[in-house]
């Protein structure tokens, strides 16, 4: 999209496949509340946080194209009508609109300098739009987020994973019995991350461990839900920055599982709790894209259009890589 | 020492819907290997389950004829292992949160009611079929290879887990007639052993009697028939009955009913436990049936078999109602007898001689069969016996044979004795040196020689009078 090959796309997002590398690309991405998209067809990772959204260079295209795309499926019994149609924005002003930013978030010492001076730019701007920006907390949610995500999503994914047996279709590896040709065909074909996830999520469901950590992986899921909802009493958005950081060099994270995890930190409570998130650009730090999330209660795509819009356009910024101008 | 045996049963009905549990594939029997069948039941990337209607109605219904609460929420979860069997790795099946739960089902014996306790019954899907090839057994063990035909996976299934309030091989037979005959009545499913559609799995532990302690118990499967539960259940509590009563100690374990045999093979045991990892399935929504579902399920439930058995029972006796609703033919029971046939007269030709010429209830004209019952003491034995058999026909009319007349007049008999007597001089000589028995010899072969068509007691007074004399 950033190189200018397609006009847009559709992604899937578990935890900020979404967000996170529209943000590091400089391009708009929304998560959409979850069940508002068919996820049939999909290839499943951790199904209750699996969704489809859509990618483009403009949050008004993002939001034709949403529009598009959501809508009840009767192939995926999760999936819902949105109460109100899809709204593709025009409004330039944000008059009124009252923007949270969690402190919780902000005090992340992981947030790079050049990320957060682009973000706080991007709030005075929306304050010179008529926004009215205040602090809010979220304490449960940026210190049990990541922990959580990184319980439920590897438990849903070890089932997801398990059709995979060489038995029906894909790579069959030779064994002298069933239980033999599956273990060989599993070990040759998952690589080291999938292998990874598979055994996390396995061993958080197995017995005598399934209350301690899956069980009590969705309790705190609820209350993050919670907390979310209780934001969303004072607030109309929230916002931080999308990613920590601005993209890495190929790599630079292969080697330490953690580090690469960390990256999730900002976009994943939104996701555990199924609300919608928008990644806008909203400056450059270094030569590379920074980008904002703005996260609305459960349905409030057109309220983060409206602010994403209202955005972008009041920041006009270019970010057509340096070695693409023709 | 008394042993009194405590069994539970766990019950398997293969529900009848026109389609699979979470697809739109047919559900069938019979059908070509692996013709029925879509990307969500041979778990391909990216398909989604989603649930029968009907199954759900369905099984709400079976809740309430069992006398159970109906969850105002369900939840299915996922139970994760691997078998081919099992596409995509786990079954969806519901655990913690069952459709149904505490339900009661009186069971009428000629005693009276026994209780027997319905712990649950929730949804899941079957999994598919193993064809195991080569080797002596069919079973896996010593098989060279196995086919999978996943036609039958996916089918809804009903699982009934009843209490272990169930004593006697008798009345685990008893409660699993008058449950298949309710589950056919609900017109969900077929249930027949033999085609598989009605699964029993049986949990049985013997205690010393008069107390309530609850002591290790064994689970017998692969039982394909109502008369091979009885003798497995038999069967295991002698074996524990055995082992107690010599000192020893019955373990946990899963045997297969071995029916030539009459014999309970152990079933290997397993490496290591199970650990299915249930966790709610997160590609479904919970089922919540709505009270109005509920409400409006209930009226629809037909009166139930058991009802039945104890109405008809005080018209009749216990075991005549018994058969006569668990064999589905109480309907035309009760249409014959309000056409003018005698009560007990009519359930006796229904159960025998209908049941035994292989006639469809259903088809049969009550009024005609009150007719051909009301004369079967005085129309010639075959006519009746030929009426039995074309009663079901369609435009069957009992007039011809209610016509006919036996030959009771002595005189037109006379002759047929005579000349059966003669022509066995060596009989005749056997039975007046005492041979009693031989008269019913004399009596069949004149029967035989008029064609049925002499009065029975006409040609016994006659052929006794005949050697007497």
């Amino acid at each position: 999209m950033s190189a200018g090959l397609a006009p847009w796309g559709l992604g899937s997002d578990t935890g900020g496949s979404i967000k996170q590398p529209s943000a590091l690309c400089g391009n708009v991405g929304l998560r959409p509340t979850y069940g508002t998209v068919s996820r049939y067809g999909v290839v499943a990772f951790a199904s209750s946080l699996d969704q489809i959204g859509p990618v483009a260079k403009t949050v008004r295209d993002v939001a034709l194209l949403y529009g598009i795309v959501t809508g009840r499926d009767p192939c995926d019994s999760t999936t819902v009508d949105r109460p109100e149609p899809v709204e593709v924005p025009t409004a330039e002003r944000l008059d009124g609109l009252r923007i949270g930013v969690p402190r919780q978030a902000v005090a992340l010492e992981a947030i790079e300098p050049g990320v957060r001076a682009s973000f706080e730019a991007a709030l005075a701007c929306a304050e010179d739009l008529g926004a009215h920006i205040g602090e809010c907390d979220l304490p449960l949610s940026f210190e049990y987020g990541l922990p959580c995500y990184y319980l439920i999503a590897p438990a849903e994914a070890s089932s997801n994973l398990a059709r995979y047996d060489g038995v029906r279709y894909g790579p069959r590896s030779a064994g002298e019995t069933y239980r033999d040709a599956v273990e060989r065909t599993r070990d040759e074909g998952f690589g080291a991350e999938p292998k990874r996830r598979i055994m996390l999520g396995t061993y958080a469901l197995s017995a005598g461990y399934y209350d301690a950590y899956y069980g009590q992986a969705q309790r705190v899921r609820t209350l993050i839900v919670r907390e979310h909802a209780a934001a969303f009493g004072s607030f109309d958005v929230l916002a931080t920055p999308t990613s920590p950081t601005v993209a890495f060099p190929v790599g630079d994270k292969a080697a330490d599982p953690l580090a690469m995890y960390a990256c999730d930190l900002l976009t994943i409570p939104s996701c555990l709790a199924g609300l919608p998130g928008l990644s806008v650009p909203c400056g450059l730090s270094a030569g590379l894209p920074v980008g904002l999330q703005l996260v609305g209660p459960p349905f409030a795509e057109n309220t983060l259009f409206r602010a994403g819009h209202a955005l972008e356009r009041a920041l006009d910024l270019d970010l057509v890589p340096e070695r693409l101008r023709a | 020492m008394t042993w009194e045996p405590v069994i539970g049963l766990e019950i398997h009905v293969q529900l009848k819907t026109r389609t699979k549990m979470f697809c739109r594939c047919r559900v069938g029997f019979g059908a070509a290997p692996n013709t029925q069948t879509c990307p969500v039941c041979l778990g391909f990337p990216g398909a989604l389950p989603v649930p029968n209607r009907t199954a759900i109605e369905w099984v709400v219904k079976l809740g309430l004829a069992l006398g159970c609460e109906i969850a105002p929420r369900a939840v299915f979860a996922r139970k994760n292992y691997f078998y081919p069997d099992l596409p995509k790795g786990y079954q969806i099946s519901q655990y913690d949160l069952p459709s149904c739960i505490n339900g009661k089902v009186l069971v009428p014996l000629q005693e009276g009611d026994h209780a027997v306790g319905i712990v649950r019954a929730h949804l899941e899907e079957d999994a598919a079929k193993n064809v195991h090839v080569g080797g002596r057994t069919g079973r896996i063990g010593g098989a060279d290879y196995t086919l999978v035909d996943y036609n039958r996976g996916g089918t809804p299934l009903v699982e009934i887990v009843t209490a272990p309030d169930i004593h006697s091989a008798e009345e685990a037979k008893r409660f699993l007639q008058l449950l298949r005959q309710t589950v056919v009545e609900l017109g969900i499913s077929d249930a027949e052993m033999e085609k598989g559609t009605l699964r029993v799995d049986a949990n049985v532990s013997v205690r010393p009697e008069g107390s309530d302690e609850l002591r290790t118990r064994c689970e017998i499967k692969n039982m394909n028939s109502f008369n091979h539960i009885a003798r497995g259940i038999e069967a295991e509590i002698e074996r524990q009955i055995a082992i107690w009563e010599s000192g020893g100690e019955v373990e946990q374990h899963t045997y297969d009913f071995d029916v030539a045999s009459g014999r309970l093979t152990p079933r290997r045991a397993k490496e290591e436990a199970d650990d299915y990892r249930y966790f709610p399935e997160p590609d479904l929504v919970p089922v919540e049936p709505g009270a109005d579902m509920v409400e409006r399920l209930r009226a629809e439930l037909p009166e139930l078999p058991a009802v039945r058995i104890r109405r008809i029972g005080e018209r009749l006796d216990h075991e005549r109602a018994l058969v006569l609703v668990t064999g589905g033919l109480d309907g035309l029971w009760e249409a014959t007898v309000a056409a003018g046939a005698d009560a007990i007269a009519a359930s006796n030709v229904i159960a025998n001689q209908l049941v035994g010429a292989g006639v469809e209830p259903a088809a049969v004209a009550p009024g005609e069969l009150a007719r051909l019952v009301e004369a079967r003491e005085r129309i010639p034995r075959s006519a009746f016996d030929e009426a039995i058999v074309k009663v079901g026909q369609p435009g069957f009319s009992a007039e011809p044979y209610v016509a006919q007349e036996v030959v009771s007049d002595t005189s037109a008999l006379e002759p047929v004795v005579d000349a059966i007597l003669a022509a066995n001089p060596g009989q005749v000589e056997q039975y007046r040196a005492g041979k009693d028995g031989l008269l019913g010899f004399f009596v069949g072969q004149v029967m035989k020689e008029t064609k049925g068509q002499a009065d029975p007691r006409a040609v016994n007074e006659l052929v006794r009078a005949k050697l007497a004399g």
